[in-house]
């Protein structure tokens, strides 16, 4: 019998409904009590094959709490379970609309970049997370509402591309503050 | 704040033994080391010195070593014999090292890590460091008469993977069993958490001598998470002594100095940057070997204004770590001050002033990462107390990545991920018939694998032969609850385990651990084998135990024959206990360990299924 394959998925092992929609409070307490009774700590004076048994079930139960905490890879993984591969390299077609506003917000991220401008940056930044966070809301109706998950497909790409220049923005203040 | 109920089936074997085990403090400046005795966490003292042991290791010239206060008598005086701040050159090479630094000591570049020159012979900072830890070792097991059981040891969250391996080389070279590595930070809060029944998220300012640490965590229902860690492995107070001395040299147009002078300066500057925390102003004075007098007053305003640059250091990583936890300074309840450092009047006003809040002062920054160290040791060798209800959730401080083409590295294992963690990457052959490949693992946060830091390459050989493109190899990239890397294979579509060197290149091989026992004792193959003896009873003492309360709990979860074989491997183990062959006792040990790994898996399973119905009830009542 293998271990791994004992678990499930991230859903059932954090005995989570299989939906986009999580409540972060309900998983992080899921979480803490499934760590709490395997991690490898709890059996610090056990032989060293079932600490290393242990070891393996944290870490998975660590991936899995990474997972389902953040929205992009949890609507990634969603799309995983249900068999669809969100082709997040080779596609990039995206609403003009969409990429007409990313395209405005990268202009103005390199403008505050070149001026040092970091309270600049620091408010696109905060403009972004508000974007992000309209985006959540509406992958929650296309997975958990209507199940259309073309239209989650769509969405998870937007919002990969909102997260990549929130980090590129990341790396900027970084950049200026050393 | 004992909130979570933890069922723990065969984990109290023998609930009135107290085993003996403490936390190190093992830092660039002072080491020491804590236990927790009737309940309490303390700090042990050695016998003559005070509780903080200076972590100065001199080679004498009648080929004794002296460790402490006698060491840092003579730092001056035989300044190439004698070893301060050993912490900054563990895990490190030469081109590491600033150019200051490398003219410290007679280097040599060696594999991995830098080696010092000494008369006693060409030493390892593993084996300077081992020194440190064998007199705290011998310091608690004096004071608490009986050998240890294991300890846990601090190392500044910012340290790689071949820093951690070299700290817990040097522990293994001083005889410590390595309980567990745990992030200097880490420990300050679990002082502090369970001292003041703390709830909410706390930062750890650490300003030690040589290492800066800043770690974000939360307290809640009796777990500690580390939401995020930074640092800079290159600041401390050592930077401000640096800093004062280079004014004093230029008030005294003193910038030739022997390294005896060099050093008495530093001495001096340390010393009045001390008092300058308590007074305004002070007169540095050093009597050179020339005879001549380096002397000037520095008032704390000077001071300040020599060191604000520094000061300013500090905040960088501060903000780069509420950055990764995606948090602002309001969300942080308090700052733990932890280090020696952080007495300085103007690191407390700059902490105050970016988090709008005093920081926390109240336990003792210079014992404060023992004592936790220490309550962790009792935890994890089975002293469980009764408030000891808490889990440790710490995470990685560097990303871990490979090369991949054109010098470029792929992330693998994000930095501030939760440990232990697991991470699996699929390749494939490039070529028609290709049997081995090489994985160059790194680590650090930049882009190109000539800037992060190489862990070293792992060869994958035993590829079974296929075109070029067919074969699936799955490396996993596992970090333990250390922050330690291991790499394991296999071959997918053939089901082969390739074999892997997986010791990277700076880590000590078991040979060269034993090598450098021989070294040091005499009658060491007497002593060696005994202790090996001793250490292989004890854990098949520990193995028929857990494996027979395991049989009796969980029992079911076997079928006939396979409890026939468990039981008659254990009677087996038993037999050879009393008895004096440590090699037979070694392959009934590894025996039972295989015959046993299915069943462990079966428990453990269990064990999970009853935590996710445990949730569900929880689940509930929300
Ligand atoms: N009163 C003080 N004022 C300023 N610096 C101090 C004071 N006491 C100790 N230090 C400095 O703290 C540093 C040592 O801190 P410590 O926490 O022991 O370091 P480490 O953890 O690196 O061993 C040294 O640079 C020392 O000079
Ligand atoms: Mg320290």
């Amino acid at each position: 019998m293998n271990a791994s394959n004992a678990f499930g998925d991230y859903f059932a092992l954090f005995g989570l409904p299989r939906r986009f929609a999580v409540d972060p409070t309900v998983l992080e307490s899921a979480y803490l009590d499934v760590q709490a009774k395997i991690h490898p700590d709890r059996f610090s004076h056990m032989p060293e094959n079932e600490r290393r048994v242990a070891m393996q079930w944290a870490s998975h139960a660590n991936e899995g709490y990474r997972v389902l905490r953040r929205a992009v890879p949890r609507a990634r993984y969603l799309l995983h379970l249900a068999g669809i591969d969100p082709q997040i390299e080779s596609n990039t077609a995206m609403p003009a609309d969409f990429l007409m506003r990313q395209m405005l917000l990268r202009e103005a991220v390199e403008e505050a970049q070149d001026d040092a401008d970091v309270e600049a940056l620091d408010g696109l930044l905060r403009e972004l997370r508000r974007d992000a966070r309209a985006m959540e809301q509406q992958l929650a109706g296309d997975f958990d509402e209507h199940g259309d998950l073309i239209a989650a497909t769509a969405r998870v790409r937007q919002l990969m591309f909102l997260e990549r220049l929130q980090e590129d923005i990341g790396s900027a203040l970084e950049t200026l503050e050393n | 704040m004992a909130l979570l109920q933890i069922a723990e089936p065969g984990q109290s074997a023998a609930p009135h033994e107290h085993r003996l085990a403490v936390g190190i403090d093992l830092g660039t400046t002072h080491s020491l080391v804590a236990t927790v005795r009737h309940s309490l966490p303390e700090c042990l003292p050695g016998e003559q010195c005070g509780i903080l042991l200076p972590s100065i290791v001199r080679y004498l010239p009648d080929g004794s070593v002296a460790v402490g206060k006698e060491a840092a008598e003579h730092q001056a005086t035989d300044s190439q014999n004698t070893i301060v701040s050993v912490k900054r050159f563990m895990g490190r090479g030469l081109d590491d090292l600033e150019a200051g630094a490398r003219k410290q000591y007679d280097f040599v570049d060696a594999e991995g890590m830098v080696r010092i020159n000494t008369r006693a012979g060409v030493k390892s900072p593993v084996e300077v460091s081992a020194e440190i830890l064998k007199v705290l070792r011998q310091r608690a097991e004096s004071r608490l008469g009986g050998e240890l059981v294991g300890a846990v040891i601090t190392v500044p969250a910012y340290f790689d993977d071949a820093q951690r391996q070299a700290t817990k080389d040097a522990a293994r070279l001083a005889g410590l069993n390595v309980l567990r590595l745990l992030n200097e930070p880490t420990a300050a809060a679990i002082a502090y958490g369970l001292d003041n029944e703390t709830e909410g998220i706390y930062a750890v300012f650490d300003l030690g001598g040589g290492t800066f640490d800043f770690s974000v965590l939360k307290l809640s229902r009796g777990v500690f998470e580390v939401l995020a860690t930074s640092g800079d492995a290159a600041l401390g107070g050592d930077d401000f002594d640096q800093a004062l001395a280079t004014w004093l040299r230029a008030q005294g147009a003193a910038d030739e100095l022997s390294p005896e002078d060099a050093r008495a300066v530093l001495v001096e500057c340390r010393r009045v940057k001390e008092v300058l925390s308590r007074k305004d102003a002070e007169v540095a004075s050093v009597a050179l070997t020339n005879g001549s007098t380096l002397s000037a007053e520095v008032t704390r305003a000077q001071f300040e204004a020599l060191t604000a640059k520094l000061v300013a250091k500090t905040l960088t990583p501060v903000r780069k770590a509420l950055r990764d936890a995606n948090l602002s300074v309001e969300d942080v309840h308090g700052v733990v001050l932890v280090g020696g450092a952080t007495r300085m009047p103007q690191i407390r006003e700059a902490v105050a002033q970016h988090f709008g809040d005093e920081p926390l002062t109240d336990i003792d920054p210079d014992k404060v990462v023992a004592i936790g160290a220490a309550i962790q040791a009792n935890v994890l060798a089975g002293n469980r107390r009764e408030e000891d209800d808490w889990l440790l959730l710490d995470v990685i401080p560097l990303s871990l990545g490979i090369e991949t083409m054109g010098g470029l590295v792929e992330k693998i294992v994000t930095r501030n991920s939760t440990i232990p963690t697991a991470k699996a990457q699929e390749f494939t052959t490039y070529k028609d018939g290709q049997t081995a490949m090489a994985i160059h693992v790194v680590q650090g946060e930049r882009e190109l694998v000539r800037d992060c830091r190489s862990l070293g390459r792992f060869e994958l050989r035993g590829i079974p032969p296929m075109a070029a493109g067919a074969a699936r190899i799955r490396v996993t990239f596992q970090v333990d609850a250390d922050g330690l890397l291991s790499v394991a294979a296999r071959e997918l579509s053939s089901g082969v385990e390739a074999s892997i060197v997986v010791k990277p290149s700076y880590g000590l091989s078991d040979d060269e651990v034993a090598g450098m026992l021989r070294a040091g004792f005499e009658h060491a193959d007497e002593d060696m084998r005994l202790r090996a003896l001793r250490e292989q009873q004890v854990e098949a003492q520990r193995m028929v135990e857990s494996v027979q309360s395991a049989l009796d709990v969980d029992g079911d979860l076997l079928d006939a024959p396979e409890r026939a074989e468990i039981e008659a491997a254990l009677a087996a183990l038993s037999g050879l206990i009393a008895g004096n062959d440590g090699r037979a006792i070694k392959s009934a040990l590894e025996g039972i360990n295989k015959l046993t790994e299915t069943f462990a898996a079966r428990r453990m399973d269990k064990t999970i299924r009853a935590a996710l119905a445990g949730q569900k009830l929880s689940d509930l009542k929300v």
